[in-house]
């Protein structure tokens, strides 16, 4: 690995003087080189095994204020040669654009501390079908129900990622991410139902074992059949951590650079206004160690650091890159590539805690469709998830949408719940909202 | 040999060293006793794209994309590996990992022959050139002053265009060599418009496989501008949807999504011959109401969802899915055909060498019924008219699927009267497609932005459906 970085560090150095000499006052270059192993078993035996091998090379030149983007996957000399002149010749047609241009200087990360992101998993192929194969047994042992599967999947990357730019930055880190999933049908009296569950991590021994990820699978499964739908009506809905990670993300999107100023947020002018209850906190962590975001610098070489973006209800901070905020006239947040390890603050409650405090309303297990309007907020989606009666689950549901306005739906949260959904970027509790209108029959 | 193969050679294989003569002795690698099939599959992409937004060209870029990818079946198992390299060394390196699929097995020799393909469906151009930057920034500048100069309440206008010229070769074992040269364009115009503190979005766009012209031809860019806008307009004016079941108009064109969703994903072969679609194992059967006939048609002439040839070399076809109602046949590739004992259709598609191809649609849509339009709207007492859509999407086991209208409009008394905000509509397949009662004679095709996504792959499709009336459909709105 460290002379693989070697090597990239040195193409990435030799390509922003490749640009400088075409004529470019300023460029930037990121480059990663990722290899790994994905395989499927279905039914007990071998689907599918494959070998990834991806490069990718995306270059960005500035001539004053205007700009030329090219990439490539092919890291050959005439490839990255012909990149470098189409980001040129881009470039000589794009517009002054005063906003455009690298991060400040200043702003660059001068430590990078390892976040202990890289985890290699030596296993063999035939190491990695046996855990696939014990995931998938778990789950069609587990239930008379389960009569079929799409498989258990194994996947294991190993990535290579290297960023810089003309200031003199430089700076690049391998990483690992493997995981385990497995998705499995079910049946009874002509309902048929289909599951899934993954676990995901930046290293292998921190996986759920296979037999826990196939359990969970097909309890999961189980638990749908015989689905009803439901009376429309409004009632009080808690969205399930795995799903509740949605909103979130959808909160993300609203106080984005990019959706800010062009004026296609529901959250615009909300700075320093309350946007959740007062309980509510949201944080940034980039240098959680082991972190499936973490990053001690962002996609601009821009130092990343802790950061609340929501303080007791109020929004503290819009998530920017460097050209968001020179045309919002504010300071980048470092977020160039996104939220690095989000986190919003859990109450006291699990889901058995707050499916007691809703009493009577939906919880909502899957989500379907795209349906948030992120200019007006305007919230509506398929869903699917159990009907809850004196704080218990009474049957699953299915084939009904939930709508709402995903401003009411965040100041109508009523409690996020202590069951931590931790395979994602963005990391939330199970939500508990109000009120919101369920269609259905 | 044809003319597309040797551009693809000459494209791909001649700036590596490799000649016709190392396919075949590669493909000889493959081959063995357990080795039921075996593919190389060489791409060679360039893709370029234009940005403008607040008035001013901001983004352009261009992006290359090469490699092959190696396929091994045997039996249910597939091995596949790949490379952004074309160096002999590390493609056999490639195929050696496919091919341990396989443990046993002999090296045998295969000879691979170019057979002449009857119809394209598109020209071999790269549309990347066929207008020059400068015309490519006049023809944004243009769609922006459009959109600008429709109404005063237009405050954020952006253009984008996109151009990209792929050219693949596929060599089998079964002695297939095949090429294509697939362009694609697409233009799209989002604004956003302002009353009051009131924003709203509209959205239109088109694409073809062809050059960039298309735009050009029929003021169709312009058209788009106007169309982005009336939508944003409409908008502006739209009250809550309502909330519950209720008979649902879909318009013609963009809004055959339904059917996308509804029928198209679950009569993939692959998920047929798992046994895992709610539509598995009920060919002969009626699967919607007998108004109804849908099929996937790869063999339209310069369509998006258009393909001369599929990823594994056979010709796009039009295939029956269902007639009458009655489910007539899957759409498959050639390993699910294989296992089926069935036909292949011309439906293997991938979205690059990086992938494995699987069964995928192409142009789906409904045939023209013989109800007017107009006359269908009347039919309604209170429902729902719905003319655009954004994505959908569909859990083929259980059949239920979602799409989301993004321009919707009540039916009160037989007359569409209030807009309405979008609203996710949701239904079970087989059951929605019973409850179709009445089809158009307006069977329009979309205008050529569809991507669908499937396993994590994206590839262009299109759709297309007369005005046709569902008797009962969820509405995912907030009025009661």
């Amino acid at each position: 690995m460290a002379q693989r970085k070697a090597e990239l560090q040195q193409l990435i150095e030799d390509l922003l003087a490749e640009a400088r000499r075409q004529g470019a006052t300023a460029a930037e270059a990121a480059v990663s080189s990722n290899a790994g192993l994905t395989l499927t078993v279905r039914l007990g035996e071998t689907e599918t095994i494959e070998h990834t091998r991806d490069n990718g090379l995306g270059v960005t030149v500035y001539f004053g204020h205007r700009k030329g983007s090219a990439s490539t996957s092919d890291l050959s000399p005439q490839a990255i040669r012909e990149t470098v002149e189409a980001a040129c010749n881009f470039a000589r047609y794009t517009s002054e654009d005063p906003c455009s241009g690298l991060a400040d200087a200043a702003l660059m990360a001068t430590e990078i501390p390892d976040l202990d992101l890289y985890h290699p998993w030596h296993q063999g192929v035939d190491e990695a079908i046996e855990l696939a194969l014990r995931c998938e047994d778990a789950a069609r042992d587990f239930d008379p129900r389960i009569f079929n599967s799409e498989g258990a999947s194994l996947n294991s990357n190993d990535g290579l990622h290297v960023y810089g730019n003309s200031h003199g930055f430089i700076g690049g880190y391998p990483s690992s991410r493997h995981s385990l999933s497995c998705a499995v049908l079910g049946k009874q009296d002509g309902s048929m139902q289909r599951d899934y569950w993954y676990t995901l991590c930046r290293q292998s021994e921190r996986l759920e074992s296979p037999e826990q990820v196939g359990r969970r699978a097909a309890e999961r499964t189980v638990a749908r059949l015989n689905a009803r739908q439901l009376p429309t009506q409004q009632a009080p809905v808690l969205f399930q951590a795995d799903v509740a990670v949605g909103l979130l993300r959808s909160f993300i999107g609203a106080i984005r650079g990019a959706a800010l100023y062009r004026k296609a947020s529901f959250l615009l002018d909300h700075l320093g206004r309350a946007v959740f209850p007062a309980f509510v906190n949201i944080h940034e962590e980039p240098h959680l160690p082991m972190g499936l975001a973490s990053a001690a610098y962002d996609n601009e070489g821009v130092a990343t650091r802790s950061r609340e973006f929501v303080r007791q209800g109020v929004l503290e901070s819009y998530v920017l890159d460097s050209y968001a905020a020179r045309k919002l006239g504010m300071q980048t947040t470092g977020n160039a590539g996104g939220v690095r390890n989000l986190r919003i603050s859990s109450g006291e409650l699990d889901r058995e805690g707050l499916l007691r405090k809703m009493d009577r309303g939906l919880l909502v297990t899957e989500l379907m469709g795209q349906g948030v309007n992120m200019v007006t907020g305007d919230y509506s989606r398929g869903a699917a998830g159990f009907w809850v009666e004196a704080g218990e689950i009474a049957y699953p549901v299915e084939e009904i949408t939930i709508a709402g306005n995903m401003r009411d739906m965040m100041m109508g949260l009523l409690e996020v719940g202590s069951d931590l959904e931790t395979r994602s970027s963005v990391q939330t509790g199970s939500w508990l909202i109000d009120r919101m209108m369920i269609a259905g029959e | 040999m044809s003319d597309l193969i040797q551009i693809a050679q000459q494209t791909i294989l001649s700036p590596v060293g490799l000649a016709a003569q190392d396919l075949d002795r590669m493909l000889g690698e493959l081959t063995g006793k357990g080795v039921d099939a075996a593919d190389l599959y060489f791409q060679s992409s360039r893709l370029e794209s234009w940005v403008l937004e607040d008035g001013i060209i901001k983004e352009g870029a261009h992006n290359i994309e090469q490699g092959a990818g190696i396929r091994v079946i045997s039996g249910e198992k597939t091995g596949f590996a790949y490379s952004d390299e074309l160096q002999l060394p590390t493609l056999q390196e490639a195929a050696r990992a496919a091919r341990a699929i396989t443990r046993s097995g002999a090296e045998q020799s295969v000879r691979i022959s170019g057979v002449p393909i009857s119809r394209q469906l598109y020209a071999a151009i790269n549309p990347l050139p066929t207008l020059d930057e400068v015309e490519k920034v006049e023809l944004l500048r243009q769609l922006d002053r459009e959109a600008r100069n429709q109404d005063p309440r237009v405050k954020e206008v952006i253009v984008s265009l996109v151009a990209a010229h792929d050219v693949v070769l596929v060599a089998a074992i079964d002695g297939t060599l095949c090429a294509d040269v697939r362009p694609l364009v697409r233009l799209n115009v989002h604004v956003i418009a302002e009353r009051g503190s009131r924003r709203e979005q509209g959205s239109s766009g088109g694409g073809a496989r062809e050059s960039l012209d298309y735009f050009m031809q029929q003021e169709r860019g312009l058209g788009y501008a106007r169309e982005a806008v009336r939508q944003a307009l409409v908008n502006l004016e739209a009250v809550d949807a309502p909330a519950g079941s209720m008979p649902v108009v879909l318009g013609p064109g963009w809004p055959g999504v339904l059917l996308h969703e509804a029928v198209g994903h679950g009569l993939e072969g692959d998920f047929n011959r798992k046994g895992t679609s709610a539509f598995s194992g009920r060919i002969g059967e009626q699967v919607a109401a007998a108004c109804c006939t849908v099929v996937d048609d790869g063999t339209l002439p310069g369509r998006r969802g258009s393909l001369t040839i599929d990823d594994e070399g056979t010709p796009g076809q039009n295939t029956v899915l269902i007639e009458n109602g009655i489910l007539k046949g899957y759409m498959q590739d050639k390993h699910n055909a294989s296992l089926m004992k069935v036909d292949t259709t011309g439906n293997g598609r991938r979205e690059s060498y990086a992938h494995l191809p699987m069964p995928r649609m192409t142009n789906t849509y409904m045939l023209p019924g013989e109800q007017d339009p107009e006359e269908i709207i009347g039919s309604v007492d209170r429902g729902l008219y719905a003319v655009n859509f954004g994505g959908g999407q569909v859990d083929i086991t259980s059949g239920r699927f979602v799409f989301s209208a993004s321009e919707a409009y009540l039916i009160e008394k037989g007359k569409v009267t209030r807009p309405v905000k979008g609203a996710t509509l949701i239904g079970n397949g087989p059951e929605t497609m019973t409850r179709v009662s009445m089809v158009g004679n307006d069977l329009k095709l979309d205008a050529g932005v569809g991507v669908c996504g499937k396993e994590g792959q994206s590839v262009p499709v299109g759709v297309g459906q007369p005005t046709l009336k569902v008797d009962e459909l969820i509405v995912g709105g907030t009025e009661q």
